[in-house]
């Protein structure tokens, strides 16, 4: 029997068509699997346009190979921040909130049309702004600094862009409301759904500081408004430009937590714990947007070490619950399945040949010890001085939005593939290995940025020989060395990148149908042949023998005090006392 | 003549504080869009607004 098989459904007077899922028993509205394609489809294609940029920036930075001359560099890095960082993520996103609302909660999806609405402005806004960059007139980078102008093109896309986001989140709250209403789960929403509406929430502050911004840059780009003032800009911007990057933090722990319930069947050690951790990101999170402004004269030292150094830190004090708690569900739940020996066999014996699973555990990783320590050193005002502007900021978020949020949503794909997309991974075996890929790639960019940093390199230089500049400076050598390790990695992250786009692409053209009698096995090696509910039940996991998660949690908390520490050691080199 | 007691299944079905908060969706909501407002965005334009213009 084909899952395709769809039957109508009338809830809440309002008639829908579902399909019944043979691996988890939802009933999937099909308007929205529709939506989730469509959105998971447009994120593909702007990560597969973004990367490109990206291998070429990461080979102009190459000191040996200095690809691309000047203008073109900072056109391309233009489009690689844009196309990544905003389009790639928010579409991907969008799926997501889709699967977590509508999917998860067994209901059909609020006003499908406005979702229809939100994705083709989201898509027209995308592709002007892209426009906008390759005429090459709006080489302004991401971040987009006044008094720096883009053509009114540039603003118009990125704000038509944020307002189908905004409707995007409308429709998933909207879908809450429905689900409540027609009592399709019962007491709290599902933690994965929850972890959603984190996202949602800060999509929502994030997209109304950007329209507050870049409404009036956009007038300004047409000559209607004549000055806009450059620290009101940045404050304000930040509000977006890193409070978009929180969305992901939210949207992929709560993907870290559906992977591992899905393939595992883990349930959280405490559903309460995890929830208090969102709300740490609800409430917290964005205000980490003020790091960016830590060395800005005229704002106080309060509005800054309240922000980062004391508000931040309950945040981070959020992904610190999330990522005991996240490979503490995976031991409870192998112990569960049989795993019960020493402290690490459960590790050992985990699906590492599910794309999955691998995918999910190293972003999990990667985020925590890259991305997660070297946010709190950026995010301190005293050693954030050491590395502020510098390419530890691209090495940072390279961690955090390459390394954690990507790989998570490159996992979460092979999951996706079969369950809605209805096709079967092509090409397993590298399907295997492509999470591996593209972890030991990103690693490599992230750690050595951060090493570049560490060293001095300004974090947007074409060139850091200064070959053309009228007073020249000499790096260290090891910054040119840095550099070059970056190109390599790069090269293997896009290799990596490559295969997920080649898999991805080949399953949806060639992939064998997936029916109910092999949707489990097309979801890959998983200790148990079947799929756990756990991932849209309310529950806890039940235990706290959990001798090789303290392990793994004591490792990371060395890592993380000798590195902040070893800070401080550089700042004192930097200002000696006495 | 019987007397009115409360029932245990409502007694027991008493949701705290807490849970009441994170099961509202629109409540924290409000509080995720307010904080970093008026903490970070207002807090910080206030500062901004209030820089001497240079002479």
């Amino acid at each position: 029997m084909s899952i395709a098989e769809s039957h109508s459904g009338i809830i809440g007077g309002i008639a829908a068509r579902f399909r019944t899922c043979p691996a988890t028993g939802l009933q999937i509205d099909l308007a929205a699997e529709r939506l989730i394609k469509a959105n998971a489809v447009a994120a593909v294609v702007f990560l597969l346009v973004g990367g490109v940029f990206g291998l070429l920036v990461a080979l102009t930075r190459w000191p040996a190979v200095h690809l691309l001359p000047a203008d073109m560099f900072y056109l391309v890095l233009t489009a690689h921040g844009l196309d990544v960082l905003l389009l790639w993520i928010l579409f991907f996103e969008m799926a997501v909130l889709y699967f977590a609302s509508a999917v998860l909660l067994n209901c059909r999806l609020a006003a499908p049309r406005f979702a229809w609405l939100a994705f083709i402005l989201m898509l027209v806004g995308g592709v002007l702004t892209n426009i906008a960059v390759l005429q090459g007139d709006s080489s302004v980078m991401f971040t987009s600094y006044v008094p720096m102008q883009a053509s009114p093109n540039f603003y118009l896309g990125l704000i038509l862009f944020a307002v189908g986001a905004l409707i995007g989140c409308l429709v998933f709250l909207g879908t809450l409301v429905i689900a409540k209403e027609e009592k399709t789960y019962e007491g709290s929403i599902p933690l994965v759904t929850f972890g959603a509406l984190t996202a949602c929430i800060i999509a929502i502050f994030t997209i109304a500081s950007g329209a507050i911004i870049l409404i009036p840059t956009w007038l300004w780009s047409l000559g209607y408004i004549s000055h806009i003032d450059t620290l009101m800009y940045k404050l304000i911007w930040w509000g977006m430009g890193h409070s978009s990057q929180q969305i992901n933090v939210a949207a992929h722990v709560a993907v870290w937590y559906a992977i591992a319930a899905i393939t595992v069947g883990a349930k959280p050690l405490s559903e309460k714990v995890s929830r208090t951790a969102f709300l740490m990101y609800i409430l917290f999170l964005q205000l980490a947007s003020a790091h960016h402004l830590l060395v800005e004269p005229g704002i106080s030292a309060e509005w800054k070490v309240f922000n980062t150094s004391y508000a931040m830190y309950l945040a981070v004090l959020g992904s610190l619950i999330h990522g005991m708690t996240v490979p503490g569900a995976i031991e409870a739940a192998q112990r569960r399945n049989g795993f019960v020996n020493g402290a690490f066999e459960w590790l050992r014996k985990a699906p590492w040949g599910n794309p999955a699973f691998a995918g999910m555990f190293l972003s999990l990783v990667l985020f925590g010890f890259l991305g997660g320590i070297s946010g709190v050193v950026l995010g301190t005002e005293q050693i954030n001085i050491l590395m502020h502007n510098t390419l530890y900021v691209p090495g940072h978020f390279h961690a955090t939005v390459v390394a954690g949020t990507t790989l998570a949503f490159m996992a979460l794909t092979y999951l996706v593939l079969p369950l809605i997309f209805q096709r079967k991974v092509i090409l397993p075996g590298l399907a295997k290995w492509q999470p591996y890929l593209f972890a030991i790639g990103v690693s490599g960019i992230s750690l050595f940025m951060m090493g570049a940093g560490t060293l001095g390199v300004s974090r947007r230089h074409w060139d850091i020989t200064f070959s053309d500049a009228a007073l020249s400076f000499d790096y260290p050598s090891a910054a040119f060395l840095m550099l070059g390790l970056n190109g390599l990695s790069a090269i293997l992250a896009a290799v990596g990148g490559g295969l997920y786009i080649v898999i991805t692409v080949g399953s949806l053209l060639f992939g064998e149908k997936v029916t109910a009698d092999n949707v489990v096995e097309a979801l890959g090696p998983m200790p148990t042949r079947k799929v756990s509910e756990a991932v849209k039940e309310y529950g806890n996991a039940g235990t706290f023998h959990l001798p090789g998660t303290y392990i793994l949690v004591a490792v990371f908390f060395t890592a993380f005090v000798l590195y902040y520490f070893v800070n401080w050691k550089y700042v004192s080199d930097l200002w000696p006392m006495g | 003549m019987a007397t009115k007691t409360k029932e245990p299944e409502a007694a027991s079905e008493r949701i705290p504080p807490m849970q009441r908060l994170l099961d509202n969706p629109f409540l924290l909501l409000f509080l995720g869009v307010t904080m970093p407002t008026v903490l970070y965005l207002m807090w910080g334009l206030m500062e901004i607004t209030q820089i001497p213009i240079a002479e």
